[in-house]
């Protein structure tokens, strides 16, 4: 099985440049790139005017199995991140049972490699049950396949504990990817704390219970050099925190939702259950800060934070739903749209956040497109145009707040080891 | 002279017309109550359910005498006695009232939003009686209607609200329908009790209890909720006594004519001393008379009603 991507505009994140050229793969591995490729016989893809990418990857997707089936499964998660243009995602552990051992790291894997239409990275949790108490065996979930570490949605309070983790996992050359939250602090809040939460008469959450946390775990893997991957950032002492860690040279990397670049607690008003999310969706000067440190390198990576809820769930009382949206099959548009379009990053920085950066952050060899490398391949239309109806979805869950939102950038094609798993915004895989 | 509005949710979104009309209306209602027969046939034939999820004996039976005075059938659920019980949802529950023919629900809910919802899943008018801390439209509005038995406009009139605002939709609700009717509104009490940002809503915000109280034409006392302190919000009932509480030597910095009210239920000796409360200046029995003549001119027009003339 040969193909031929015909005169596309490669896109190069580690050169940072776009390069009119074609590629061809062959038994799922790029074999050649160049200037006027022959066909011999090769599947023919015309990618003229697109730009093709190395394969994304969301490294904060929720896929809610084992557990939770009826949000989202490994067969519907990662055909959403198919339809998305993700050619892999990395798991966040808050199943049930929680990610804690080989047993389920392995499970979570053979179920992958049995139904996944993307490749899929398992994230193990960083104490067992997430219970924050005890550390998990680091060493055996890594041997078993897990590639980082996290507390995702529900962060380990001791920071004695988080101090012992980061000296394990750093022994062990796993990064730690901490939810950044000080319970105490959000208290029983349901959205951003400011003038939208005083009107609204919802709870509210304080930039400061994130803050707080994310000085907190700087100042850790500061003193233990554990690589730390901070999660979701959304607001601005948060951004500037990492900035001036990263210029005292500390291994500090971070990611940023397109939620939170694109949206703000005013989108609550009106009690929409789907604009509910951990972090919430903050002030539009968080925002700008975001796209500041989104600019200037200091957020090195966009994920979705890919939190599938059943309807019924979110189809209650502001306060009494679950935190969480669905992101994967809206991020490249969204990324195009709000920061592409509108000059804040180029096209290549653009898919360095998608790719290559998150596959360093991961340890996974991934996210360069060269002879060699396995042909994991998204190829973009920047000029293709959709409204995005929940009911087109191909996820299971539909909780997602841009319905009706036109986006403008959008992924035509979706290859997972030169396989084309999703074609003219259809799954085919 | 009906409503713009079919519901009644909150005070943010209440045309200035519409917060007059209710005004006035219940100034008529008012009448009957005052009558030794307290029942007109208005509302004959017209069901109110009213749904409490939190308890609250005043409004509810205020409610309910409301509908009572003008003949409507009305009927109370509250949570602990439904299928609330037994999980069915707020949407299911409103629902399954409607099918049994109610033209109005009234929503007590500890939940911000709730009552919209409700509005927007069910087909009849849903009055908000509280929900959570977001409004208590009806609260505010009898508290607006006490104030204009006393005042002569709300243009320029200094409206002081006194307490834990942050917990207390009373104060939103007060704000949003005073302001609009051109009152200046401060809003004191301790750093811990004040939301972020309150300022935009077009109100002074005070911790100092002397400077927000100099020449008010109207105080109004919210109640502090006693597990407030434990929750850590303040250190004591003392200090918060000491730092907050109405007493004669605060009544002397309101000017002469004003006015003090309170939603109830009262905490004498912490928020409110007995001496203050029962003055003359005072006005919270009334509050309470005037609260079952708002709620009757809110089922009224919400109904349909337009003529005040035609309530006999």
């Amino acid at each position: 099985m040969k193909m031929l991507i015909k005169g596309g505009d490669v896109v190069n994140p580690e050169k940072m440049n776009v390069e009119q050229l074609d590629i061809k793969v062959e038994s799922g591995v790029i074999t050649a790139i160049g200037n006027n490729l022959p066909v011999e016989g090769a599947q023919v893809v015309e990618a003229d005017g697109k730009l093709v990418c190395p394969g994304l990857i969301d490294m904060h997707v929720h896929l809610r199995e084992p557990g939770y089936e009826h949000k989202e499964t490994i067969a519907t998660g990662t055909k959403a991140a198919a339809q998305g243009g993700f050619t892999a995602v990395a798991c966040m552990p808050n199943t049930n049972p929680v990610a804690d051992n080989a047993s389920i790291i392995r499970h979570i894997l053979e179920r992958s490699e049995a139904e996944g239409v993307v490749k899929v990275y398992p994230i193990a949790a960083i104490t067992k049950g997430s219970k924050g108490d005890e550390l998990t065996e680091m060493a055996d979930l890594k041997s078993a396949g897990a590639v980082a570490l996290s507390d995702d949605g529900i962060p380990v309070a001791s920071a004695a504990v988080m101090r012992r983790a980061m000296q394990y996992a750093n022994m062990l050359n796993l990064p730690v990817i901490p939810h950044c939250e000080d319970k105490d602090l959000v208290g029983g809040g349901v959205m951003h704390e400011g003038f939208q939460s005083t009107v609204l008469g919802l709870p509210g959450i304080p930039a400061a219970a994130e803050e707080v946390m994310v000085a907190r775990d700087i100042i850790l893997a500061e003193t233990t050099g554990c690589k730390l991957h901070i999660a979701h950032v959304s607001t601005a002492g948060s951004v500037e925190l990492v900035r001036q860690a990263k210029r005292r040279g500390v291994n500090v990397t971070c990611e940023v939702t397109p939620h939170h670049f694109t949206l703000t607690d005013e989108e609550v008003t009106g009690y929409n259950t789907n604009t509910k999310v951990n972090p919430p969706l903050r002030s539009s000067a968080d925002v700008l800060a975001i796209k500041e440190g989104l600019a200037d390198g200091t957020i090195d990576v966009i994920a979705t934070d890919h939190a599938p809820h059943s309807e019924e769930e979110k189809a209650v009382e502001y306060q009494y739903a679950p935190f969480g949206l669905v992101g994967l099959e809206t991020a490249v548009g969204l990324v195009f749209t709000e920061l592409v379009s509108k000059g804040i990053l180029t096209a290549p920085e653009a898919i360095a956040k998608l790719s290559l950066n998150p596959a360093r952050v991961l340890g996974i060899k991934a996210g360069k497109l060269m002879v060699g490398e396995t042909a994991d391949i998204t190829i973009i239309d920047p000029g293709a145009k959709e409204v995005i109806n929940p009911a087109h979805l191909a996820g299971k869950s539909k909780n997602t707040p841009f319905n009706g939102r036109e986006l403008k950038g959008l992924p035509v094609m979706t290859l997972v080891n030169g396989k084309i798993v999703m074609r003219d915004r259809r799954v085919t895989g | 002279m009906s409503l713009q509005s079919k519901h009644m949710l909150g005070l943010q979104h209440v045309s200035d017309e519409d917060i007059i009309t209710i005004l006035n209306t219940a100034n008529a209602m008012k009448d009957i109550i005052k009558r030794k027969i307290k029942k007109v046939p208005t509302l004959r034939g017209r069901t109110v359910v009213t749904l409490f999820y939190e308890n609250s004996t005043r409004t509810k039976t205020s409610f309910d005498l409301a509908g009572k005075y003008l003949s409507a059938d009305t009927v109370g659920l509250s949570a602990s006695s439904s299928s609330v019980q037994k999980g069915e949802s707020l949407i299911d529950t409103a629902r399954t009232v409607e099918a049994m023919g109610a033209d109005v629900v009234v929503l007590r809910h500890p939940a911000a939003g709730s009552s919209k919802m409700l509005a927007e899943n069910i087909n009849c008018s849903v009055i908000n009686a509280g929900d959570g801390v977001h409004e208590h439209p009806t609260q505010a509005l009898l508290d607006m209607f006490t104030i204009s038995e006393h005042k002569k406009d709300f243009k320029g009139l200094k409206v002081t609200i006194v307490g834990d605002i942050l917990h207390s939709r009373v104060a939103r609700s007060n704000i949003w329908g005073l302001t609009k009717l051109g009152a200046e509104v401060s809003v004191v009490g301790p750093a811990t009790m004040l939301p972020p940002k309150m300022e935009k809503m077009g109100v002074k915000v005070y911790t100092n209890m002397e400077e927000a109280l100099a020449g008010a034409d109207v105080v109004n006392v919210l109640r502090i909720q006693l597990e407030r302190q434990k929750q850590g919000l303040f250190p004591s009932l003392r200090e918060y006594s000491r730092l907050y509480g109405i007493n004669q030597e605060r009544l002397a910095l309101l000017k002469d004519d004003a006015i003090i009210l309170h939603p109830g239920p009262m905490n004498r000796g912490v928020e409110i001393v007995s001496r203050v409360a029962d003055s003359s200046q005072a006005v919270i029995e009334e509050q309470v008379t005037n609260g079952v003549a708002v709620r009757m001119a809110l089922l009224y027009l919400l109904t349909g009603g337009e003529k005040v003339e035609d309530v006999n």
